[in-house]
């Protein structure tokens, strides 16, 4: 009977009163609300004829029918009312295998198979990152991942990109500088953008493919002869040997880095790069994420915890744009994960089961962990948990970004690694500067109280360990590479025992900005220009 | 000896990783490289010696309080003193701090009484010892004499949850009463970094943009109440604060509050403990996080007012102590806790509420003793300085 089946209540959304979205209001906790019961005859509140398979929010029973359309309606919507994707545009989908992004990618499969009126306008590509080195993954179960996922990947008629994370040691420093923004559609409107489109389809009606099919033919047949960038797949008898040496890297990458917490992070921002230069490489300026409203609830936690305060705009809102050409967008946000659940199960999307790095790992054994369990538990005890955090995230913006006061130029405000404005700036009486003072009053005694001096700067013995010797190494390396990062990638790269290890563009962009900071300081009292520079240029 | 100019070095980067103990040898004191270290602090993991962090912790705050520029030469500072750890580690610091670097203040303890048996009759009597041991002037303000309701008589019709609400919004009118009172120029209350990283993560869970704007406590002195207040300790860690105790042998009361349990800050609190053992730095990152934050421009938010019964701060019509009274007074304790706009309308309006509201809104079931008064004394005498009719002039009603 219908008591087995789908009556999973779904993660709060809409549902405000039971918990505190506390305005200007001391809400106090109430008693939980107790749930409406949803009896078998009851009808599919929409549709009042079907029978009901699930129950979304609290007490909406939907039928299978009616659930769909709301399902594929929320992400045609969401695409909509932010105009982000011009048409014709090539968008890039990050496919993990996981559930959000599989169905991410249905609904674009869905959205593009529509009547012309209706049909989403623009043109996909898919890239899945094999990310099994890291995960601890041995060669033979990574080809089986990759076997599994290419089923998907050639199903669903895109062309697709297959990435190895091993791939990184191979990417260009230009990764780490903003691009200048050129926007997707140009002069036109978006109005006037898909109005030309149409009238462009129309004309080009009769018996051959319309546009974006024939162009997705011409993407298979090049794909065929395209050369994937660095190693050409595990099972390419010549590159082994490289794509082994790229392997060993990426492990000892990993493990001189300390802590689960800092591993995570510093994958994800490889990850990013990785995708980024795929979409870059290949004309796309878009990249689709399939991050769903609770994985965005746990990521603005997560990030809070890991002082990353100021950019929870961009990491968690619906555009990312901080690269500047290709912009990251995120039309899963408003799914929950139960949502998307029910619905690959009911509709049939394929997902593919990858171990992550935190699989099997210890409760408490990351900042990301201990947040998933605690939202969850919360969330079991209040059921609006969830969609609160997520509704206070879109509350924020973009925190404006701090003039460098040394050197004044844009270029070094923004963070080496994640490319968010720098907010390092030590002001009055802020957390930063008393971090610094206690690290400062905990080491070895400096002669008088001189705030900033370490053991390099008030005139020490020698110049040993000053950072004007720029070939000595370890703790010296780290000193000149922490002030490129924000505060959040600073704790990465704490956690991180050999800089060395780190992939070459990281260090040659690195090393650039620091040469140009030094170039810029000798001859600052020569230069005309205004130095209060506009923080968005690059 | 000056500060280097190299951006590198005024950005701070620089830091060698903490020196981990080895197992067998003592650990020696890395501040000043010649005792054996007494302990490992949990700031920044380094192992100190029981000087050097006390002198490190005292220096710290004296950085913070100058960097904050909490205070002026000459004012007069209430210590919000419970009789805990943080206002007794704060009330030291403040009068050694005081007199080490001629800060120029008339320092004085202000002690709130909620009226919560066991717990805080214990530590006003650790108070009164901290003010025999220092020779500041105290003064007690009871919520009792303020309100006419005891937190304890407030628990018994309320229940076992959103008590915190109702002393948390006394508390802060109280302190501010209570500063007038003594003619102080500012409250210095003891809210540490984990106090702070605990309400950064309590608002996001709640939605509470409104005090995530206002630095989520972590910016400095705020004007938001009638007195100005600052929280010199916010930048200390908790454990810090009780290793200070501990080395320098204070004493204070350290049982937590009976209603406490249940309060919603309990989950943000055991939270705070897991990130803190998943990574040490959490709270203070927390803290950074909670200054970084930027709202939309186009929030709606509410605005400072005043309230039209007491004249205290509000953004409402009612400041929400009035409010809250006014549910106790009329036997609907859970007037103001909880959106029951329609309800308070109809009170306003005159009209009778139903049994089913008044349940709602907590009356008491049918057949119970009707509550006996609170003793008070004569108005204008010491137990009641004001008087109730100075704080509370009946008017018409406007939620």
């Amino acid at each position: 009977g219908c008591a087995g089946r789908g009556r999973a209540r779904h993660v709060g959304e809409g549902s405000a009163a039971a918990m505190c979205q506390a305005q200007e209001e001391y809400g106090g906790c109430d008693q939980p609300q107790r749930r409406p019961r949803v009896s078998c005859a009851q009808k599919c509140m929409k549709c009042k004829e079907a029978s009901p398979v699930l129950v979304i929010r609290v007490g909406d029973a939907f039928c299978k029918a009616c659930f769909r359309e709301y399902f594929v309606h929320k992400f045609r919507a969401m695409l909509g009312k932010n105009r982000a994707i011009y048409p014709g545009e090539k968008v890039l989908l990050a496919l993990s295998g996981g559930p959000a992004s599989s169905s991410m990618l249905r609904q674009v499969q869905e959205g593009l198979s529509r009547e012309t009126a209706k049909k989403l306008r623009f043109i996909p590509g898919i890239i899945y990152v094999d990310e099994g080195a890291v995960c601890g993954q041995s060669l033979a179960e990574r080809e089986e991942t990759l076997l599994q996922m290419e089923t998907i990947l050639q199903a669903s008629g895109f062309p697709y990109h297959l990435a190895h994370l091993e791939e990184v040691f191979d990417l260009p420093s230009s990764i780490l500088q903003r691009a200048p923004h050129s926007p997707a559609g140009p002069e036109n409107s978006y109005k006037e953008a898909v109005e030309g489109f149409i009238c462009q389809q129309r004309r080009e009606e009769g018996g051959s493919p319309s546009l974006p099919e024939r162009r997705i033919q011409e993407k298979l047949a090049e794909l065929s002869m395209r050369e994937a960038p660095g190693t050409e797949g595990l099972a390419a008898p010549g590159a082994r040997l490289l794509g082994a040496v790229r392997t060993e890297q990426l492990v000892q990458l990993f493990g001189s880095v300390k802590t689960l917490t800092a591993k995570e992070e510093l994958l994800q921002t490889l990850r990013n790069h990785l995708i980024l230069h795929t979409a870059r490489a290949q004309g796309y300026s878009k990249v689709m994420m399939g991050d769903s409203c609770t994985r965005l609830a746990v990521k603005l936690l997560t990030n809070l915890s890991l002082g990353r305060g100021a950019s929870l705009a961009v990491d968690t809102g619906f555009s990312d744009d901080r690269h500047g050409d290709v912009v990251v967008v995120r039309p899963m946000r408003e799914y929950s994960a139960k949502e998307i659940a029910f619905y690959n199960h009911l509709f049939g999307v394929p997902t593919v089961f990858t171990p992550a790095l935190d699989t099997k790992a210890l409760e408490k054994a990351s900042i990301h962990r201990v947040i998933e369990r605690f939202l969850f538990g919360l969330q079991a005890e209040f059921p609006s948990t969830v969609s609160t955090v997520y509704r206070t995230g879109e509350k924020l913006s973009t925190a404006p970004g701090d003039a460098d006061p040394a050197t004044g130029a844009a270029e070094p405000q923004h963070c080496l690694l994640c490319l968010c404005a720098l907010d390092t700036n030590v002001e009055d009486g802020s957390a930063l500067q008393a971090i610094l003072v206690s690290e400062q009053l905990s080491q070895q005694r400096l002669p008088a109280a001189s705030p900033a001096g370490r053991g390099c700067c008030p005139g020490a013995e020698e110049q040993r360990g000053c950072c004007m010797n720029t070939t000595a190494p370890g703790a010296d390396a780290r000193a000149d590479f922490l002030p490129l990062l924000c505060y959040g990638c600073r704790l990465t790269i704490k956690d991180t025992t050999c800089l060395e290890s780190l992939p070459l563009y990281v260090r040659s962009e690195a090393e650039r900005r620091k040469c140009r900071a030094a170039m810029k300081l000798e001859i600052q009292e020569f230069l005309l220009e205004d130095e209060a520079v506009n923080p968005g240029e690059s | 000896v000056g500060q280097c100019v190299r951006p590198a070095c005024r950005a701070g980067g620089a830091e060698t990783p903490a020196p981990t103990a080895a197992p067998t040898m003592p650990a020696t004191c890395s501040a000043c490289g010649s005792s054996p270290a007494a302990l490992r602090r949990p700031k920044t993991g380094h192992a100190l010696c029981r000087a050097c962090f006390l002198a490190a912790f005292e220096e710290e705050t004296h950085r913070a309080i100058v960097a904050g520029r909490l205070f002026r030469p000459g004012e007069t500072v209430a210590i919000g003193a419970s009789g805990g750890k943080d206002s007794t580690v704060l009330a030291h610091l403040l009068q050694l701090l005081d007199q080490r670097h001629g800060y120029g203040l008339h320092l004085l303890l202000l002690s709130v009484d909620e009226g919560i048996t066991g717990y805080r009759d214990a530590s006003l009597a650790a108070v009164r010892r901290h003010q025999r041991r220092s020779g500041l002037p105290l003064h007690v303000v009871s919520y009792r004499q303020l309100y006419g309701w005891s937190m304890d008589r407030i628990a018994r019709h309320l229940g076992p949850r959103n008590n915190c609400t109702f002393c948390g919004v006394f508390r802060r009118q109280a302190l501010d009463r209570g500063a007038l009172l003594m003619g102080a120029d500012k409250i210095a209350t003891g809210h540490n970094a984990d106090d702070v990283a605990e309400t950064v993560l309590m608002n996001f869970l709640r939605g509470d943009v409104g005090r995530l704007r206002r630095g989520a406590g972590a910016g400095p002195a705020g004007g938001e109440g009638a007195v100005p207040r600052c929280k010199p300790l916010r930048h200390a860690y908790e454990k810090e604060i009780v290793l200070y105790a501990y080395f320098q042998g204070l004493d204070y009361f350290s049982t937590e509050c009976v209603y406490a349990p249940q309060a919603y800050r309990g989950y943000a609190r055991a939270l705070l403990k897991d990130l803190e053992a998943a990574r040490p730095s959490a709270v203070a990152d927390l803290g950074h996080s909670g200054e970084r934050l930027s709202l939309r421009p186009d929030l709606r938010l509410p605005a400072r007012g005043t309230c039209q019964r007491c004249g205290y701060v509000a953004s409402q019509p009612l400041c929400k102590a009035c409010v809250l009274l006014e549910g106790l007074d009329r036997g609907l304790p859970k007037l103001g806790i909880g959106k029951y706009r329609r309800l308070r309308d109809k009170l306003r309006d005159g009209q009778p509420l139903t049994q089913e509201e008044r349940r709602r809104l907590g009356a008491p079931a049918e057949g119970e003793p009707s509550e006996e008064q609170e003793p008070r004394g004569e108005p204008g005498t010491d137990e009641e300085p004001w008087g109730r009719r100075e704080l509370r002039v009946p008017r018409d009603l406007d939620f």
